[in-house]
């Protein structure tokens, strides 16, 4: 890939990055990994 | 006093590991963190199950919120891994992961070495995509909550990290141990073995963030670049690279995990790994006719 368009792609993708990451703290979606988080996962240790 | 660049890396290793894993004393009564920093993704693979991890596993918090009863995508844990895999690409896998770190030293157990056939690389994305994505949105129960598959079934990691250290000082949860502790026991095991013989074997055939950073590490801006004026295809780089990646002929592969050991034993100079676009005389698609010995 040129070097022009690498940079074209790479500052669409981090926008695009930046836009989702605040749109997925509006609709709260940090509290779900959080929960997720603070929780014995029983799925991850082997046992859900 | 000049540090070998494997031995800066190791360094660089157990720094991110304590980073990431900073709550040590947890192990002793199996207790895990629960503060404000779990709402933030690990760049790399670390078991938020973990007694010892300050932060969520990303692929765990991507299975979390695509199998929630509210979201079947998660903006938020996309976006961080698009920010990430386009900042470091596998950068991440070769310097600031925690598993990947844990199998460098398991293949440090002396045995004979294997290489792995390539098509065993192409495993990880099939698991990204049936384990990671498409199982935890379409099989959900009657709330509508799906389960995260990958780390259910698969992961050695949170075996490693959550389950081991939690099932040994919680009597009441080893009481509930049963086939799906036997598989993913199963599958640690096969791991390790795998780990012990082939160089990062879990980061080659399994692992799903490895294949999303892998498919980034071709636009990532943190890059390696090849300068076709100075190369004179010995083939060092290739054969060193642990990952088996030819970096003349394929810069940016996606098995590429920027460790820079093809940099350090090029005796021209001409491989070069950072951020910066060096000048246009360097070539990150080199066509490669013939090495020479």
């Amino acid at each position: 890939m040129e070097n022009k368009k690498k940079y074209i792609v790479r500052t669409t993708i981090i926008i695009i990055s930046g836009v989702f990451i605040l749109y997925g703290f509006v609709r709260n979606e940090t509290e779900i990994v959080r929960n997720k988080a603070i929780n014995i996962c029983l799925e991850c240790i082997g046992l859900g | 006093m000049k540090i070998k660049h494997s031995l800066k890396r190791k360094l660089f290793q157990i720094i991110a590991f304590g980073y990431s894993n900073p709550y040590l004393m947890n192990f002793k009564g199996g207790k895990i963190f629960k503060g404000k920093w779990k709402q933030f993704c690990n760049p790399g693979l670390n078991c938020y199950s973990c007694p010892a991890a300050r932060f969520a596993c990303p692929i765990g918090a991507l299975q979390a919120v695509n199998g929630s009863m509210n979201f079947n995508f998660s903006f938020y844990v996309i976006g961080l891994l698009l920010a990430f895999g386009t900042l470091l690409g596998r950068f991440i896998c070769g310097w600031l992961c925690p598993f990947g770190l844990i199998q460098e030293f398991i293949h440090k157990i002396p045995s004979s070495k294997l290489k792995l056939p390539k098509i065993f690389t192409y495993i990880k994305y099939i698991i990204l995509v049936v384990f990671v994505i498409l199982l935890p949105i379409l099989v959900t129960n009657y709330m509508g909550m799906g389960k995260p598959a990958f780390c259910q079934y698969i992961c050695p990691a949170g075996t490693l990290e959550g389950g081991i250290p939690l099932l040994s000082t919680h009597p009441e949860l080893r009481q509930t141990i049963g086939g799906l502790f036997s598989l993913k026991m199963f599958l640690l095991i096969l791991t390790i073995i795998g780990c012990i013989l082939i160089y990062r074997f879990f980061c080659k055939t399994l692992c799903p963030l490895g294949a999303i950073y892998g498919l980034m590490n071709k636009i990532s801006i943190y890059h390696l670049e090849i300068d076709k004026h100075t190369c004179v295809n010995c083939g060092k780089c290739k054969n060193i690279c642990k990952m088996e990646v030819d970096p003349v002929k394929v810069p940016n592969s996606a098995e590429c995990i920027r460790c820079g050991e093809c940099a350090k034993v090029c005796p021209q100079n001409a491989i070069h790994l950072g951020f910066k676009v060096r000048t246009s005389s360097i070539s990150e698609n080199v066509t490669v006719s013939k090495s020479k010995d």
